[in-house]
């Protein structure tokens, strides 16, 4: 008998015991403020959360995304920024070392950039959190990862309210990358510095939709 | 002993066993007093904060109550839901192997290694690659295994053992960690301080190379979703990140018991795992994906090693509902004070009390049941209400159980507890022996309390004091000052 058919009888074995297991109870807040829900408070509840784990977050208009997103990244002192194929060209118009990602550039290359600007899959108002999915304008996993510095956009249509709400709207399918603030370690004496493998400074734009 | 004749976790490889008995570890660790100072200081400090994140969620019960049973759903169909994963896994381009213990998993994974022609793979920080003992059996095989959690990387450059399931190296203070950096890491700053900030990029340097260059990755799971396939692993430092997508083949080895049966289930997991682990609302990085991706070989290693021997248990199986937040280890009295090595383990404090001997089979960890004052505190935390004392005293019984089993004759506990029986089934017998104890009072004269017990007793005095029997037994207080009031005022006498 195969491991597999082993285990498979093992298991078979040990619960024969339990039949009839009762239906899982979900009395916790349910999926509720999907996207293309966030009014004003939830903007801010985003903002604020996203903030505590020392992102620097800023508002725009959708006018503005350009100039907001060209100060922010002068004002890290990054140069050399990459840019992923679908992210809007009028958002990056400002960039003045812009470097595109399509076709990808490799680790090498990636490894030679200042940063990189993407946009968001869904994010999170309660946990101060972005998800990416490599969708249009976000680039491979690895493109948010080699470069020390990540500008990610975020419309305000894209904000949900808890995790509930974005696991709903989110593909399972597809590579998923949670990001909550810059990369951390509490690993030494329990005291948390930020700043380790991924990238070490997170900046979020919020446009209004 | 195996249990209803399940397999456990063999012998001879890993670390899920005891080397010393509980009482002698922890003794050991007592004396040491900067471990103590590390520990306490840690285990405080994470405790006040997980408590601060619990409390910010209204539903925090329900969540757990909601956790605890899809773990239970899963832990009751784990044939199904194992082999709906294996379909999807499949079908999205990744390859199953089944381990049915330690030996197997690291033969598979070794073979999977050998395949791509690689010497050196890099890893993120997995219990289940500890427990199997992953990294000396590639050593043997003469491929190098770079732990790339800072953590387990001081605890491999300190060529010691991880003592705890979040921070494995929290029995080290900053001055330790920076001894090591400079004995052991060749690239270190000679000036480097102790500041953590300064201890990080140390190691983000020192790693940065291996991970533009590894072809090869080793990870464990977190959860991994029966009805789609998606696998996710939960870190702060981005070294996930960094071994998940950037080399050619992934190798995950993953516990049978991380399933959950659908995508939804992480909306409670997701919110659970963080607050009770890090303490954070949630974790700086999550990453997900379904069989291979972005042009990715990926192999996921499915392992028993003693888990269908721990199903097979009805009054152990929840200790499989764990998810490794390690909370339980921070409000334990008992952890606090010896830390994770006493426990022999890669699984310490209550949770690994419980889940160690079910694995290995309670003759191999025979301590670790007792390794608990059943204060009740890891049961009030844990994530998805496992009742850790509950299962302890159950665990216990096994422990006695297996001893009677393999013992010629009586043990002395098994002695003294019929002795007591028949004691304590007369009321005149019982009253007695009462009044006899009193003879004890004889011993505890010098200090109040009784030290060392005679004869075949002093083995319950060699990790305890007692204390000294009162002047008067509470029957004879109750006939002498309360028995004939009581007995006026009938059923209402109670005034306290």
């Amino acid at each position: 008998m195969s491991s597999r058919e082993e285990m498979l009888a093992r298991i078979r074995a040990a619960t024969a015991d339990l039949n009839g297991q009762p239906e899982v109870a979900r009395r916790y807040r349910p999926a509720a403020r999907g996207p293309g829900t966030a009014d004003e408070a939830l903007v801010g509840l985003f903002e604020e959360r996203a903030s505590d784990y020392r992102a620097t977050v800023r508002r725009s208009t959708a006018g503005e995304v350009a100039r907001v997103i060209a100060d922010a990244v002068a004002a890290r002192g990054a140069g050399r920024i990459g840019v992923p194929g679908g992210f809007p060209a009028e958002w990056s118009a400002l960039l003045t070392d812009a470097v595109l990602d399509d076709p990808p550039l490799d680790v090498a290359a990636l490894d030679g950039l200042d940063g990189v600007v993407t946009t968001c899959a869904v994010a999170i108002a309660e946990t101060g959190t972005i998800v990416l999915d490599t969708g249009p304008g976000q680039g491979s996993r690895a493109f948010t990862l080699v470069p020390d510095y990540h500008l990610a956009v975020v419309r305000t249509g894209q904000i949900v309210a808890a995790v509930p709400d974005a696991v709903a709207a989110l593909d399972p399918a597809r590579p998923l990358t949670w990001i909550s603030g810059p990369s951390a370690t509490s690993d030494i004496e329990l005291s948390r510095v930020e700043g380790v493998h991924g990238p070490r400074t997170l900046d979020i734009v919020i446009v209004t939709d | 002993m195996t249990f209803l004749g399940m397999p456990t976790a063999p012998r001879g490889v890993g670390q899920l066993r005891q080397e010393a008995p509980f009482p002698v570890a922890a003794a050991r660790a007592l004396d040491d007093s900067q471990l103590r100072r590390n520990l306490g200081h840690a285990t405080s400090t994470i405790r006040a904060k997980r408590a601060a994140a619990v409390a910010e969620v209204p539903d925090w019960q329900e969540l757990r109550a909601a956790g605890a049973a899809i773990k239970d759903e899963v832990l009751a169909h784990l044939d199904r839901y194992l082999l709906q994963l294996e379909e999807q896994v499949t079908a999205r381009g990744g390859t199953v192997h089944w381990a049915g213990d330690a030996n197997e998993a690291n033969r598979i994974v070794t073979g999977l290694i050998r395949a791509t022609g690689q010497r050196h793979v890099v890893k993120v920080k997995s219990m289940a690659t500890q427990e199997i003992g992953l990294n000396e059996a590639l050593a043997a095989a003469g491929i190098e295994a770079t732990e790339t959690d800072l953590a387990e990387l001081i605890v491999q450059l300190g060529h010691d053992r991880p003592s705890h399931i979040l921070v494995p190296a929290i029995h080290r203070n900053r001055n330790q960690i920076r001894d090591i950096f400079l004995r052991e890491m060749p690239d270190a700053p000679a000036q480097l301080s102790d500041e953590p900030a300064a201890l990080t990029a140390a190691a983000r340097a020192h790693l940065r190379r291996k991970f533009l260059t590894a072809q090869v990755a080793i990870s464990g799971a977190n959860f991994a979703i029966a009805e789609t396939g998606t696998l996710a692993v939960v870190e702060s430092e981005g070294n996930g990140r960094m071994c998940l997508t950037l080399p050619r083949t992934l190798i995950t080895v993953m516990g049978i018991e991380k399933i959950l049966p659908a995508w939804r289930d992480l909306e409670v997991f997701l919110q659970l795992l963080p607050r009770s682990s890090t303490a954070e609302r949630m974790n700086p990085y999550t990453s997900m994906w379904a069989g291979a991706v972005e042009g990715q070989d990926f192999h996921l290693v499915l392992l028993d090693n003693g888990r269908t021997a721990t199903l097979a248990d009805p009054r152990g199986r929840a200790a499989l509902r764990c998810i490794r937040c390690s909370a339980c280890l921070n409000v334990c009295p008992v952890y606090e004070r010896t830390g994770g090595h006493a426990y022999g383990s890669v699984y310490p404090g209550p949770i690994g009390a419980v889940l160690s001997p079910q694995l290995t089979g309670v003759a191999d960890n025979p301590d670790l049941p007792f390794a608990s004052t059943l204060c009740g505190a890891c049961y009030d935390v844990c994530p998805v209400a496992i009742d850790i004392p509950a299962m302890l005293v159950h665990l216990r019984s096994r422990v006695v159980d297996d001893k009677l089993a393999h013992h010629h004759g009586p043990t002395p506990e098994a002695a003294a507890m019929r002795t007591l029986a028949w004691t304590m089934s007369d009321s005149r017998r019982w009253a007695w022996a009462l009044r006899a104890g009193h003879a004890g009072r004889l011993l505890g004269r010098r200090y109040g309390r009784i030290r060392h017990l005679p004869g075949p007793l002093a083995a319950w005095t060699s990790s305890r004091d007692l204390p000294r029997p009162p002047r008067q037994t509470f029957r004879d207080w109750w006939k002498g000052s309360r028995g004939e009031r009581s007995r006026a005022g009938g059923e209402h006498g109670d005034t306290a």
